[in-house]
């Protein structure tokens, strides 16, 4: 296999983006991340492109050869690629991008994904949303995304004693970032008190406790290795891409507050990097709820099982502690157009792992790890990056 | 530059109330959340026999008995409303021959969302400046519907105002005025439907606070005033906190726009929210005071008014009507039963 790096970034700023359409946010990320990589439309090979839902949120679909039109790229006949993994759209994208490069077929590919989610309204982003979830056993009987993460977070304070400050405590971190993060969609902080005063969502979560709904895109370039020192001096190496499927209904898992597709694509993927948890200096993780990141750090290895709490609690997740987590501010006050989030969390690593994320730069980082996850776990594909 | 602007002024609001808490105990919200969410403790209720003519008739006559104009000088009624009582049929002769102006005048329903009432002063001031009319009478006055259940049933309420406009003993000058609209489908209501639609968070940024900050700065750079030269201001209020967002985000002070921000009280009175605002102040104000209003009509526009009471307004019979306030504060609170029966939820065909 090639190896394969990453010599683009390109990202809008995430939120209500009421004046720009869903073609002008991939062309502008899009155009971004070929700036930044250098290249010219002739020289890329494919595109992927993640939207989860871009059928129901704006009537549109056949988003592939639309944001290769939209890019000014028509008449260049590009293979344009759309992929579909419910919120793991972007980082299902982000891999397909690779294996074709990493397999010999392709040199040069730029990968994007995006959601324009505000075009509804919010009780049909939700319904929408939950088509992520098993429709037959689950939608049909009321069950929304706050709904399954909630029974998540009931089981889990019942296993672990895991308690609704320590979830308060992963939102605060994540707007602490994305207070210093220029493309979150909400840039400012919170406190544990006002996250536990929150509007209700599904007992035990707050308003506060979830992502928001959000308009967005993000594009990256991919180069094989062996000629991404012709475009940059800072290529930033994929070492591993791991994917797993788990159940689509949560009823199906072995443990509902452990995401198993989670920890085998973290297997895979660490093995294929010849890394540890321990060796991850940064990582970007899927905390669409705040009790999502207490089960993703668990189940990627950071913590002991059931520990994940005490450890936001103790602040080894925070941009200075052991392990920094979510440092773009996460899901949760970055924003979640959720077919761009798993590219978003690409560029997030790339920045840290390039020396250049400003007032969230994570000293020394070499090694950083994207968690990327569809529904409630049953998609999750994880890439882990490495500082050339 | 001759002064055109307010002569008289009425408004009124029906003494119907219910709380948020009572329509929130109803559909299983909290209702102290509710409440602070909104910035709207209670709303008015129109009662039975109450609406949107009935309404333009008690503030018309309640301007008409703060002076001694004879209903017979005024030669234009306009009246904005996304309630008239008819879709056919105007509500302006209802109040004309009810009030006796008819029937040499001008007569002519408006509407623009929440906005009508301040065109209707436009036009009404446009009228008297091309010398066309003596005095025109402009209304601003609604029952709003919100669907039940929806989050417009905690705001959506009934009142308006009336302003008498000519040039004799003008009370309140109408210094200068702009207006801002786009096509910005932030809520509408289809013809022969019974309650109105909306784009729930896109009726803020882009909507509302996009016209009233864009009017206010036109207005501001037309009338070569800066926010502390008023001494009231007046904005369009849906809500308890939309106006005092919009105030800070253009530099007024919470105690400018205190005495005009009813909303809290009475809840939204649509056609008549900015003007009910308006009534209030001028049943204050005092000679040189300088007000600064921008109203809001959805799909979507905004009217601002750049405006000096006179002396004239010392002569002015204002104890011949009660004043918002007193309107304001007698009251009678109702079950969401009995507003139910009131504002035709309860139907059947």
């Amino acid at each position: 296999m090639r190896e394969v790096a990453v010599i683009g970034i390109g990202i809008t700023k995430f939120g209500e983006l009421w004046d720009k359409s869903f073609r002008q946010l991939i062309a502008e990320a899009g155009s971004k991340a070929i700036f930044d990589a250098g290249i010219e439309g002739k020289d890329i090979d494919a595109l992927y492109i993640g939207s989860m839902s871009s059928g129901r949120f704006i009537g549109q679909e056949h988003v592939g050869a639309l944001v290769a039109d939209a890019a000014g790229f028509s008449h260049l006949h590009i293979p344009a690629t759309r992929i579909e993994g419910a919120c793991a759209s972007g980082g299902l994208a982000v891999r397909q991008g690779y294996l074709s490069i990493a397999s010999g077929v392709n040199d040069i590919v730029v990968v994007g994904g995006i959601e324009k989610m505000n075009d509804v309204a919010g009780a049909s982003a939700t319904e929408t949303l939950a088509t992520a979830a098993d429709q037959e056993w689950e939608a049909f009987f009321g069950a929304t995304f706050p709904g399954l993460y909630a029974m998540i977070a009931t089981r889990h304070m019942h296993d672990y004693g895991t308690t609704k400050e320590q979830l308060a405590q992963v939102a605060v971190k994540n707007h602490a970032n994305g207070a210093k993060n220029p493309y979150a969609q909400y840039k400012f902080e919170v406190t544990v008190e006002q996250v536990m005063a929150a509007v209700p969502v599904a007992h035990p979560l707050g308003l506060l406790d979830c992502s928001p709904v959000s308009d967005g895109a993000a594009a990256i370039v991919l180069c094989a290795m062996d000629k991404a020192k012709e475009f940059t001096d800072k290529p930033v190496k994929i070492i591993a891409s791991g994917q797993a499927s788990d159940t689509l209904p949560l009823h199906g898992r072995r443990d509902i507050t452990t995401l198993d597709a989670t920890v085998h694509a973290a297997k895979m993927a660490y093995k294929q990097a010849n890394v540890t948890p321990k060796d991850i200096d940064v990582a970007e993780v899927h905390d669409c709820f705040t009790i999502a990141e207490i089960c993703a750090i668990e189940d990627l290895g950071f913590v002991e099982k059931g520990k994940g709490g005490k450890a936001v609690e103790e602040n080894i997740t925070t941009l200075d502690g052991e392990i920094p987590v979510n440092t773009s501010g996460g899901l949760k006050a970055k924003g979640h157009p959720v077919g761009a989030t798993g590219v978003a969390q690409i560029i997030e690593i790339v920045e840290q792992l390039r020396g250049e994320a400003d007032k969230r730069q994570v000293e020394d980082a070499r090694i950083g790890l994207a968690h990327n996850v569809g529904g409630s776990g049953a998609t999750c594909v994880i890439h882990i990056l490495e500082a050339i | 530059m001759e002064d055109i602007g307010i002569v008289s002024y009425g408004g009124y609001i029906p003494r119907l109330r219910i709380t948020a808490k009572e329509i929130a105990s109803i559909w299983g919200k909290d209702g102290e959340r509710m409440s602070s969410g909104l910035g709207v403790y209670e709303k008015s209720v129109p009662s039975i026999d109450q609406d949107t003519a009935t309404i333009s008739v008690e503030a018309a006559r309640a301007a008409l008995r703060r002076t001694n104009i004879n209903p017979l000088d005024i030669e234009a009624i306009f009246i904005g409303s996304e309630s008239h009582p008819y879709a056919v049929k105007p509500t302006g002769t209802i109040v004309g021959e009810a009030i006796g102006a008819t029937p040499d005048l001008m007569i002519a329903d408006y509407e623009f969302a929440c906005k009508a009432g301040t065109a209707a002063i436009q036009n009404c001031v446009a009228l008297v400046k091309a010398g066309y009319i003596r005095y025109g009478l402009a209304i601003g006055a609604d029952t709003a519907q919100a669907a039940p259940g929806d989050a417009l049933e905690y705001t959506a309420a009934a009142g308006g105002a009336a302003f008498i406009i000519g040039k004799e003993d003008v009370i309140a000058s109408i210094n200068y005025t702009y207006s801002y609209a786009t096509d910005t489908p932030d809520f509408w209501r289809r013809a022969e439907r019974k309650y109105p639609s909306h784009g729930g968070r896109f009726t803020g940024t882009p909507a509302y606070f996009k016209h009233i900050t864009s009017c206010a700065k036109g207005l501001l750079e037309k009338a070569g005033t800066k926010p502390e030269d008023y001494d009231y201001a007046i904005f369009h209020q849906p809500n308890g906190k939309f106006p005092k967002k919009v105030a800070k985000i253009l530099g007024f002070t919470s105690e400018q726009i205190k005495q005009g921000l009813l909303v809290p009280f009475i809840g939204n009175t649509y056609s008549g929210s900015s003007l009910v605002g308006l009534a209030s102040v001028l049943d204050v104000a005092k000679p040189g005071d300088r007000i600064f209003l921008v109203s809001y009509g959805s799909g979507a526009g905004s009217d601002g008014f750049d405006i000096t009471v006179t002396d004239n307004i010392m002569k002015l019979n204002r104890e011949n009507a009660p004043s918002m306030k007193e309107m304001i504060d007698d009251k009678e609170y109702i079950s969401y039963g009995i507003y139910a029966k009131y504002t035709d939820l309860l139907y059947w065909e």
